[in-house]
């Protein structure tokens, strides 16, 4: 189980988390100026990747405070400052 | 007492006390500090197994977990267990044990007697038959009942099992030497250290090899004595997890009262892994007679048990330590009639006995009559939970094992799982066989073969994990402890290369079988799931309510009188609904309070709907979508003020909506100054429904549709809102939750019928009105509905965009219609022509979804289900008219009691503007300040819960007093079983906070100096106490 470096909190059990998947997709500020294949990037493709991913965690048991982290799909293993 | 293999002296066993047990259906005697294999070695019994496939007689190989053969069928009815290892079972008075894989007996076994099963089940059987036309009439029954372990027990488990969670500075697993050390080291720094042993006593190999004896009666005298340390012995740490996090099974000593085992997990900062080195046998032909074991187990029932293994005995290994077992067999009396060390050339080439090892035969032609050979391929390093960890391994030529190479977690690993000390064996772990067709076992759990595993790579298994799922090796329940490297070894023989490069099977937990019983804990029955409750749930359970879960929530279904069937009950509640009042407990429904000054562009971008325009005190139904435009939930919005809103939810998706709105604004949002608070369960909302409903409240009685007002009864704060989901007149009333009974009574007293959850349901299907998750699936919009009405284009919101795509505008989308069928139909019914579907079915009101379902009304469909066909006409989905008009009856009139209750206030603040208004404010995250009759939990960066009196005037603050009940704990322990938190005073002081999960409730945490306070929400209060009450059972 995961000990994810809650920015309030400090260390907690993964369980008391719920994933958030990819960060940094950000909603298109006029989505009508976009086709519908944009559009469906935008809802559905991620990157997926073996390695570095910069992801969002929501402290749903907790302080309730969304937050990003950098973890290896591979590994686990969370970057900690 | 006979016991004729019991050494006059020496091992740990109590010999003053002597116990019976059964085996096979015979009784022996053993004693106190036996297991169950040194009792049965006691008794002279090495025939103990049939093997899985073949039936081969099978005796105990080793002394420890690893072992492949001895597996038993261990107690009876409600304490049965499966696939027990006989080496690691403790004796106790009275226990029983029967051999698996055995019909109808161990001694004459039909599998075995007409060897039926060996043609069949050549590796690659499975796969190559599979397909082919025999595979289920003939082969696979056959195989099903020829191969096997034990049986799955039928009863329901009648024992209880513990749960903890531990929080350590150094975790050591394994108590040898190795671990020992280690251990007492990091106690004397003064770290928090546990030390899991699996074996009832500390010491490992120093007590199977009687050696060091008063150093490690020092460390263990030693260990006791320091305070931070935890000893858990007959603890198998099985699973070794990210981030230093780990699960163990504590077994209870057989005999002692309380659970049977515990599930420990331990998060520690470092890891020592001492878990020692498991000694393999050699591969040679027939070297899975009974009397046939292990150099290292010889010496445990030698040195342990005080056993004598055999009378003449042959030592045959390829190491010096393996070969200097003759020592140990000398001293106990056994007869040692040769030594072979393979090294020189010197094997064992065939053996002979049907049940026991009679005669082996070297391969210098001698022919040695003994009744016990032991054996030594050298020792492969425990590295299971070091790789379990991500750790990788490097083969080793010298040792010809795999090592540990790279940790990647916080962990050391010494001792023999290091490699450390171990005696290099010569090359060969193997010997060819004379006779071509003779059987070399290299897992003897599974019956694979060295020939298996030639024929496995002949046919194009390259890889360690080709080979494992072709021939089934380390497939067993020992997951290969014993045999695995021989099992590679032979396979890069095979292809020519070394071990180093077709390397191992990945390692995954558990490490030794775990009872479901363990890892299910006390969250069986009763408390396998919270269940919620309304502050009425004794009110319905008085009135004989028939409950249905909701989710979690428990809610009266229908309330049926003395000699009514649901379908009468049911009637009778919608008929007072429609004809005078009934009343529903609506309290499970969500409930979020939204402040700040832009709620209203929020919410505009929330619903599909606008809602910014609404006035105060007016109320709008509107439909929530995700942003791939399908409908998420529903609810009415009611505007209380200027910047405070209450927004309802459904019941099943309270958490879910309030987690959404609080992902929008905190990472998309961020521009907007809104603010969200869950008072679910601070209110209690009865709602009164019926033509006679308006006559209840006389001054509110010509409220319109769609309105709230904040009020008073009898004086206490209540909110009333005239939403309706039945057409007709209906009045939502809502007061705080210790408030509802007397509420409810006055309802009662008024003539209102209570109705439940299926005359709602009834009530709405009639209306139309669809239902999240029983008329959608995640697949439909607001537009399948006919909803389009309740869709503003003109601005953005969720699901717009996609709801433009032009696939939302093509024909052939399932639309929402009613069904008038000439017979009963069921939900989730097919319709034909379709596609379509059933989604509501009353007697007077059936819903459907049905492609093209508007432009089709009038048409003539069938309903297809369980084999029928029911013809039906598609119409309008509308099969009631709404309520009449309003009907005279008494007022409301309600009494409520006196109590008082410690205020509770959420306050969104910023800490700085929190210090300027109250004069203090918490030091640090998650900690308490303490105020002049209050007190500040920090419970978020801009959240705050104030307990106690304080002028929060001028904040964005929310009564929250009845959301949470206060349960008192003076003992951590309790909850460090459904907490994992660490809870240790050092780390957890008084003047600390938290919010976390207790048991499968989340909670707010506050130490005080002599006790814990635990904040629930209220629903799942009754939940948690049961739960700690068990928990403080011991
Ligand atoms: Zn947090």
């Amino acid at each position: 189980m995961l000990l994810i470096p809650c920015p309030f909190c400090g260390p907690r059990d993964e369980v008391e988390f719920r994933y958030g998947g990819e960060a940094g997709i950000v909603r298109p500020k006029d989505p009508d100026a976009l086709s519908d294949a944009e559009w469906a990037d935008y809802l559905y493709m991620r990157h997926n990747p073996k390695g570095r991913l910069e992801e969002r965690w929501f402290h749903v048991h907790g302080c309730r405070r969304w937050f990003t982290i950098a973890r290896s799909t591979a590994t686990h293993e969370i970057e900690r400052e | 007492m006979s016991q004729p293999f019991r050494l006059p002296a020496g091992g740990l066993i109590d010999r003053t006390r002597t116990i019976r047990f059964v085996f096979a259906g015979r009784a022996y005697h053993g004693h106190v500090g036996d297991t169950l294999a040194s009792a049965l070695l006691a008794n002279g019994i090495h025939f103990v197994a049939r093997s899985f496939k073949y039936h081969r007689p099978r005796g105990i190989v080793s002394a420890g977990p690893e072992e492949p053969n001895a597996l038993v069928q261990l107690g009876l009815g409600p304490h049965e267990e499966p696939n027990a290892r006989a080496t690691t079972v403790e004796l106790y008075d009275g226990l029983v044990a029967a051999p698996v894989n055995a019909w109808p007996s161990l001694r004459f076994d039909v599998g075995a007697a007409t060897g039926l099963a060996a043609p069949l089940l050549v590796p690659g059987f499975y796969y190559k038959t599979f397909k082919g036309p025999l595979w289920r009439p003939l082969f696979e029954p056959l195989i099903r009942r020829m191969a096997g372990l034990g049986t799955a027990p039928t009863e329901p488990d009648g024992d209880r099992y513990e749960r903890m969670n531990a929080h350590c500075d150094v975790l050591v697993v394994g108590a040898g030497p190795a671990g020992l050390e280690a251990a007492l080291e990091a106690a004397r720094t003064g770290a928090r250290v546990v030390i899991a042993c699996d074996a009832p006593l500390l010491g490992g190999t120093l007590v199977d090899r009687a050696e060091r004896a008063e150093w490690l009666a020092n460390a263990v005298a030693e260990l006791s004595a320091s305070k931070d340390v935890r000893i858990l012995v007959r603890t198998t740490i099985f699973g070794y997890y990210d981030d230093n996090y780990l699960c163990g099974v504590e077994r209870a000593a057989s005999g002692e009262p309380g659970p049977r085992e515990r599930l420990w997990k331990i998060r520690a900062g470092r890891v020592v892994l001492a878990t020692g080195a498991h000694e393999r046998p050699l591969v040679f032909a027939d070297n899975d007679r009974p009397g046939i074991m292990l150099a290292s187990a010889a010496r445990a029932y030698i040195h342990r048990f005080g056993v004598a293994p055999g009378r003449r005995a042959v030592v045959f290994a390829n190491n010096d330590d393996g070969l200097s077992v003759e020592r140990d067999l000398a001293a106990a009396g056994v007869e040692v009639a040769a030594v072979l060390d393979l090294r020189d050339g010197e094997a064992v080439v065939a053996t002979e006995g049907r049940r026991r090892l009679r005669r082996v035969e070297t391969a210098s032609g001698r022919r040695i009559d003994c009744d016990l050979l032991v054996v030594s391929g050298g020792w492969n390093p425990a590295v299971h939970l070091f790789c379990q960890a991500g750790g990788t391994l490097r083969w080793d030529d010298r040792l010809a094992a795999f090592l540990p190479d790279r940790a990647r977690q916080k962990l050391e690993i010494v001792g023999a799982a290091a490699g450390e000390g171990l005696s290099p064996p010569g090359n060969a772990l193997s010997v060819p066989p004379r006779r071509r067709r003779a059987k070399c076992f290299v897992d003897y759990q599974t019956d694979t073969t060295a020939d298996d595993i030639a024929l496995a790579a002949q046919e194009g298994m390259r890889s360690v994990e080709h080979m494992k799922r072709y021939t089934t090796a380390g497939l067993g329940t020992d997951q290969g402890k014993t045999g695995n490297v021989a099992a590679f070894v032979l396979l890069a023989a095979a292809r020519g290369v070394s071990p180093a490069e077709t390397g191992t099977t990945t390692f995954r937990p558990p490490y030794t079988p775990v009872t479901f019983g363990a890892i299910a804990g006390r969250d069986v029955g009763a408390l396998a799931d919270p269940v919620r409750t309304t502050p009425l749930h004794d009110e319905h359970v008085a009135a004989g309510a028939v409950f249905e879960d909701v989710g979690q929530w428990k809610r009266p279904r229908y309330y049926p009188r003395a000699g009514e069937d649901m379908e009468a009950a049911v009637a009778r509640e919608c008929r007072a609904v429609r004809e005078s009042l009934g009343m529903l407990d609506a309290s499970t429904l969500g409930k979020i309070v939204l402040q700040g000054p832009d709620v209203g562009s929020f919410l505009d971008r929330i619903y599909t709907g606008r809602m910014s325009t609404l006035a105060v005190g007016r109320c709008r139904y509107g439909i929530m979508c995700r942003d791939d435009g399908m409908v998420f939930d529903d609810g009415v919005v009611a505007r209380l003020d200027k910047e405070r809103w209450l927004v309802s939810t459904t019941t099943g998706n309270a958490a879910s909506v309030l987690d959404w709105f609080e992902e929008w604004l905190q990472t998309e949002w961020t521009e907007l100054d809104v603010s969200c608070t869950s008072v679910t369960e601070h209110w209690a909302v009865v709602t009164f429904a019926g033509p006679r409903a308006p006559a209840l409240f006389p001054e509110l009685g010509d409220m319109r549709p769609m309105r709230v007002v904040e009020t008073t009864l009898d004086g206490i704060p209540a909110r009333i809102a005239t939403v309706s989901f039945t057409g007709g007149p209906s009045f939502e009333v809502s007061v705080p939750a210790p408030y509802a009974e007397a509420l409810w009574r006055a309802g009662l007293a008024a003539g209102a019928v209570p109705f439940g959850t299926e005359a709602m349901h009834v009530l709405r299907a009639e209306m139309g009105y669809f239902m999240v998750g029983q008329e959608t699936d995640g697949s439909t919009t607001p537009l399948d509905l006919g909803l389009e009405r309740l869709v503003a284009w003109d601005k953005e919101f969720l699901g717009r965009r996609s709801l433009r795509r032009p696939a939302h505008a093509l024909s052939g989308r399932r639309q929402l219609v009613g069904l008038k069928p000439v017979a009963p139909v069921i939900e989730g019914a097919q319709i034909e022509p379709g596609p379509g579907h059933v989604t509501s079915s009353y007697r007077t009101a059936v819903l459907a979804m049905v492609a093209n379902g508007r432009a089709r009304i009038g048409e003539e469909v069938n309903v297809l289900f369980e084999g029928r066909r029911v013809a039906a006409r598609i119409v309008e989905p509308r099969f009631a008219s709404p309520g009449s008009a309003p009907v005279p009856g008494p007022p409301l009139n309600v009494t409520m009691p006196q109590m008082a209750a410690t205020p509770m206030a959420s306050v969104r603040a910023a800490p700085e503007a929190l210090e300027r208004l109250l004069g203090l404010r918490p030091e640090t995250p998650n900690s308490v300040a303490e105020g002049d009759g209050f007190r500040i939990l920090w419970l978020g960066p801009d959240e705050f819960l104030i307990v106690g009196e304080a002028d929060l005037s001028g904040t964005r603050n929310v009564d929250v007093t009845f959301n949470r009940e206060i349960l008192h704990i003076a003992d951590r322990g309790i909850l460090a079983k459904g907490c994992g938190l660490d809870l240790d005073p050092r780390a957890f002081p008084p003047g600390r906070c938290a919010q976390t999960l207790l048991a499968r409730a989340q909670v707010i945490l506050e130490a005080r100096p002599e006790e814990m306070l635990v904040y629930v929400r209220r629903s799942y209060a009754r939940y948690l106490q049961d739960w700690l009450a068990d928990a403080a059972r011991r």
